[in-house]
């Protein structure tokens, strides 16, 4: 912890490189948003290297008292920190994705950077007010990004997309208040600890469920989702479904668990039963699709109820495997809406049928989509693995039918991603022109490739993301100890035996 | 309490008026033709004016040594605070007025000297301290505006707004009286310290209904549901740079009169009227919300804008305590700031004629075409619509906390969720002027004068604007302060 402000820095790198953007012409602002968000991945890797894992829980504090009302203070553990490093790095890649924009490009990268700078000041903030102000903020680059360069039914796209999460976060914006009118302070870390009476959890638990259920997005108010990414340009797609959709996680993990205890506890039959049917319904939706981003987009819900009910499992399982579902689920439905985005910026159509047999002229792109679409089921070995895997262990303490349930979301989801796979890469060339579709060139490989290897890093070796959020679980685990329910797996430990009894034992009863 | 006393804390009005007698007989010998020195001169009085009644604010002036003729008028941080805005923003609109007048020929002499007297009897609203000079103030303010509403001789639009203007506006007068003689007659004096006095003991139904009738005219004034059906028309015809005056001082007068009338004269009987406050409120909020969605013309989505407004403002009025009139004047800063930047960005949205272009359909694509304007009213826009980080945000977010903090969490949350009907229409205009093919039909370059305004209030509802807060809360703090510490 060195007094050096490195996370305003990471802010304002961005928030310049925005600025520039708007008065250059198209080239440049190239160049300067793909430099700034370079800039930014490299400070977010001294970020993580100067991370001091298992040392105080809140690193790199910053505090300015330059505004009244609240305070501009800053501050990360180690959950922030991944969602973070989740953010630095999905940015240049979505820079490189826009190669296809070529209208307003210097407004694009401007609106671009200017999410990148609200998204990871979401994650930074450490008052509530300065936390609700950058988590409003982002919805007015990202309706930009929607309206101006989305597709064919974009403003109805952009118009969903702001006014449901509007709707919600006014809501939440309420309890705010009165949590700091009631605690007298707005700052995370303190209202963190703060017992708030339970019989009024309920209400504020309620008020911020509005505003992250949607962020997040969960059945049924997740309608907004499929609009928007279909709409949305590639790099759209990919902040949405790679970090955006991030903040509503976050948002339960920092505030509703560890501020009302009590109120999670007693709602979380709801958040299981809401999971469960998102985790059914949206992979029989996502099975009949015929547009390959609303395919990807329904399982993006699919893939949020399972961090849902991880968070809501409330041990250190489940909370572990949420954070890597998320992490992974940025990088991998990222990694898919570029597939997409390859294919698209090709063919101009999204139509499933129009394609078949890519595997033919384009074996590389066949690699990497399969290697996407299996991290994407949870094959083990890669990043979606391990966080499902971790999750569905959390919930199966808590509650099997729910586990039960859930499960049968990984047989969909291989259902539907094998079948998409299927028809897309392989079968045969029904149309010529999808048939003369040129391989990846060096862009998209370099844009593909370091995806490809995080995912396969976090499914190897997980426990490089682990560790530095582990003593925050833990906190947050001991934080709702005391609400925590019964379960009803009943699970019984065996009893530990010595060595030597073990061949004694074996012809008895055993 | 000597006369000289008094005479030198009033001595704003008294510069402004000599100011504007002055300038009367210039226009009278100069004729149009001086109307641009009469515009300079009045200008220089007003920022003059402004700077004398700055020490009361900055100073934190307050209580029975700052209150002038036995009490009618009070000098203190509260109108120091409304008669800086009032000042200021008169100013900007006689630096924007002359260049659209001109183009209609419609120019004249008058023009400034009349603004000068609105706004001496809007700074006399905010400082009244008594029945009387509410009265006085209020005329003198609404005598000058119904001529200005139809200041345009030659268009009708003009006219009807101005006539439309002086019928509703003259009811309201006569409901307001009658409010006043009510209150008179049950409480038998006509001072606000007196009135408060007297219904310590409680109040009688006579003195209820002259309270709701006082409110009925006030609610007028300030265009709030449900007596605000005349503000779209008055908005629309009206000549823009009045429009702008109207939304600008003369709802800050406004509200600056009714914060003294139910603060100060019924501070102590908050109970009897908070709940007819908080029905204004919100239905300003939804009707002004949902009003302002099918309309084509941006003076009368501007005009509901300012009706949705006032809700929010009011939302303050209902905590009924030094937090709440803080927050009701910060959010009054912003609203004028905002308000200004829009009105300036519709009188820059000329087509190659000079002609202003009213209908929003008109702006379509103009980021393309004009991408400065297009981000001001963007700017605008977001800002109106309360979404942070703009500065707008922030006024809403003080008004709501005043009345989370005064424990009334379902007005709060109904505010706040009627606050997204709200977003829809703005956002409907950034869609226009962003996302539409463009239509190409803004090609006036405007001068440096109306460039300099909007810089400045776009600067100002930007998130730079955060950087005043502290300051700024300060001085709405002293205001509302001295607010509750007039008697």
């Amino acid at each position: 912890m060195t007094g050096f402000p490195i996370l305003s820095l990471m802010l304002l790198v961005p928030l310049l490189g925005a600025l520039a953007c708007l008065f250059l012409e198209a080239k440049a602002a190239r160049t300067v948003a793909l430099l700034a968000t370079l800039v930014d991945l490299v400070l977010g890797i001294a970020l993580w290297m100067n991370f001091d894992v298992g040392g105080a829980q809140w690193q790199f504090t910053e505090r300015l008292n330059i505004f009244s009302g609240f305070t501009y203070a800053l501050g990360i553990d180690g959950i922030a920190l991944l969602l973070i490093m989740l953010s630095v790095f999905l940015m240049p890649i979505c820079i490189g994705a826009s190669r296809s924009i070529e209208k307003r490009v210097g407004e694009y990268m401007a609106a671009f950077l200017l999410v990148e700078v609200f998204m990871l000041g979401v994650f930074m903030a450490q008052d509530m007010y300065l936390f609700y102000m950058f988590f409003e903020a982002g919805l007015i680059p990202m309706y930009l990004i929607i309206g101006i360069w989305g597709g064919a039914d974009r403003i109805y796209a952009s118009y969903k997309f702001f006014l449901y999460t509007l709707l919600g976060s006014v809501l939440m914006l309420v309890a705010m208040l009165w949590m700091v009118h009631t605690a007298g302070t707005s700052d995370i870390p303190t209202l963190m600890a703060y017992d708030f009476d339970p019989q009024v959890q309920t209400w504020l638990w309620l008020a911020f469920f509005a505003s992250f259920a949607v962020k997040m997005p969960m059945w049924p108010v997740h309608t907004w989702l499929p609009a928007a990414h279909v709409q949305a340009p590639t790099g759209g797609s990919v902040i949405l479904a790679g970090v955006l959709l991030k903040m509503g996680g976050y948002g339960f993990i920092r505030f509703s668990l560890p501020m009302f205890p009590e109120a999670s506890v007693y709602f979380g039959p709801l958040v299981w039963g809401l999971s469960m049917a998102a985790v059914v319904i949206t992979s029989l939706i996502a099975l009949v699709q015929s547009d390959m981003k609303k395919l990807i987009a329904y399982s993006s819900v699919a893939h949020m109820a399972i961090v849902t009910i991880g968070l809501f499992a409330f041990n250190v399982q489940g909370l572990e495997g949420s954070m890597l579902v998320m992490l992974s689920h940025g990088l991998v439905a990222g990694a898919l809406f570029l597939c997409v985005g390859v294919i698209y910026d090709r063919l101009h159509t999204r139509e499933i049928s129009r394609y078949g047999g890519l595997a033919i002229n384009m074996p590389r792109y066949a690699v990497f989509f399969l290697l996407f679409t299996m991290a994407s089921i949870g094959l083990p070995g890669t990043s979606g693995f391990v966080g499902e895997f971790l999750s569905l262990g959390g919930i199966y303490q808590v509650s099997t039918w729910t586990a039960l349930i859930c499960t049968t979301g990984i047989i969909l989801g291989a259902a539907y991603m094998l079948y998409l796979y299927r028809r897309v890469v392989f079968g045969e060339q029904k149309n010529a022109d999808a048939a003369a579709m040129p391989d990846l060139d060096a862009r998209e490989l370099a844009m593909v490739i370091p995806l490809a290897l995080a995912a396969l890093w976090m499914g190897v070796y997980p426990e490089s993301f682990i560790a530095p959020m582990r003593a925050d679980i833990a906190a947050l685990d001991a934080r709702l100890a005391r609400a925590k329910p019964a379960g009803d797996s009943a699970p019984t430990p065996g009893k530990a035996k010595p060595a030597h009894e073990e061949a004694a034992a074996h012809g008895g009863s055993h | 309490m000597d006369w000289s006393h008094s005479l030198r804390l009033i001595a704003p009005e008294e510069t402004l008026s000599i100011a504007g007698l002055i300038l009367l007989l210039i226009a009278a010998w100069g004729g149009d033709k001086a109307s641009r020195l009469i515009s300079i001169l009045a200008v220089t009085a007003l920022v003059g004016a402004a700077f004398l009644v700055a020490p009361a604010l900055c100073g934190g002036h307050m209580g029975p040594d700052y209150s002038a003729f036995f009490g009618q008028v009070h000098a203190d941080a509260f109108s120091a605070f409304g008669k800086i805005l009032i000042y200021l923003s008169a100013a900007a609109t006689l630096v924007v007025a002359p260049a659209f007048f001109e183009r209609l020929g419609a120019m004249r002499a008058e023009f400034p000297i009349l603004v000068i007297f609105a706004a001496v009897g809007s700074g006399m609203m905010v400082s009244a301290g008594d029945l009387l000079a509410l009265y006085i103030g209020l005329e003198m303010n609404s005598l000058a505006a119904y001529v200005l509403a139809a200041f345009v001789r030659t268009d009708g639009r003009s006219a009807e707004a101005g006539l439309k203007y002086f019928v509703l506006g003259a009811l309201a007068s006569g409901i307001l009286l009658f409010g006043m003689s009510l209150t008179y007659g049950f409480t038998g004096t006509t001072s606000f310290a007196g009135i408060n006095a007297a219904l310590s003991g409680g109040l009688s139904n006579g003195a209820l209904f002259g309270i709701v009738f006082m409110l009925a005219g006030l609610a007028f004034k300030i265009s709030a549901v449900p007596f605000h059906m005349w503000t779209p028309d008055v908005y629309e015809g009206a000549p823009t740079p009045v429009t702008k005056f109207f939304a600008t001082s003369g709802k800050v007068a406004a509200i600056g009169l009714t914060m003294r009338v139910m603060l100060d004269a019924f501070g102590d009987q908050s109970d009897a009227w908070r709940q007819i406050i908080v029905f204004v409120a919100l239905a300003s909020i939804v009707v002004g919300a949902l009003g302002a969605i099918g309309q084509k013309n941006i003076k009368r989505l501007m005009a509901y804008s300012s009706i949705n407004n006032v809700g929010f403002i009011l939302v303050g009025l209902a905590a009924a305590n030094p937090q709440g009139a803080s927050a009701m004047l910060f959010y009054l800063v912003i609203y004028v700031a905002m308000t200004v930047a829009g009105f300036v960005t519709v009188l820059m949205l000329r087509d190659e004629n000079g002609e202003n272009v009213e209908e929003i359909g008109q702006y379509a694509g103009l980021s393309r075409t004009r991408p400065g304007l297009a981000a001001a009213l963007a700017f605008v826009m977001f800002s109106l619509a309360g979404i942070p980080p703009m500065f707008g945000f922030w006024g809403k977010f003080l008004v709501f906390k005043a009345a989370v903090d005064a424990n009334m969490m379902p007005l709060a949350a109904i505010g706040f969720a009627a606050s997204v009907i709200g977003a829809f229409y703005y956002l409907k205009v950034v869609k226009v002027i962003y996302f539409d093919e463009p239509v190409d039909a803004i090609k006036w370059k405007s001068d440096v004068w109306h460039k300099a305004i909007l810089g400045v209030t776009c600067l100002f509802i930007s998130p730079l604007g955060y950087l005043l807060s502290g300051w700024l809360q300060g001085l709405t703090d002293t205001a509302a302060t001295a607010l509750f510490h007039t008697l």
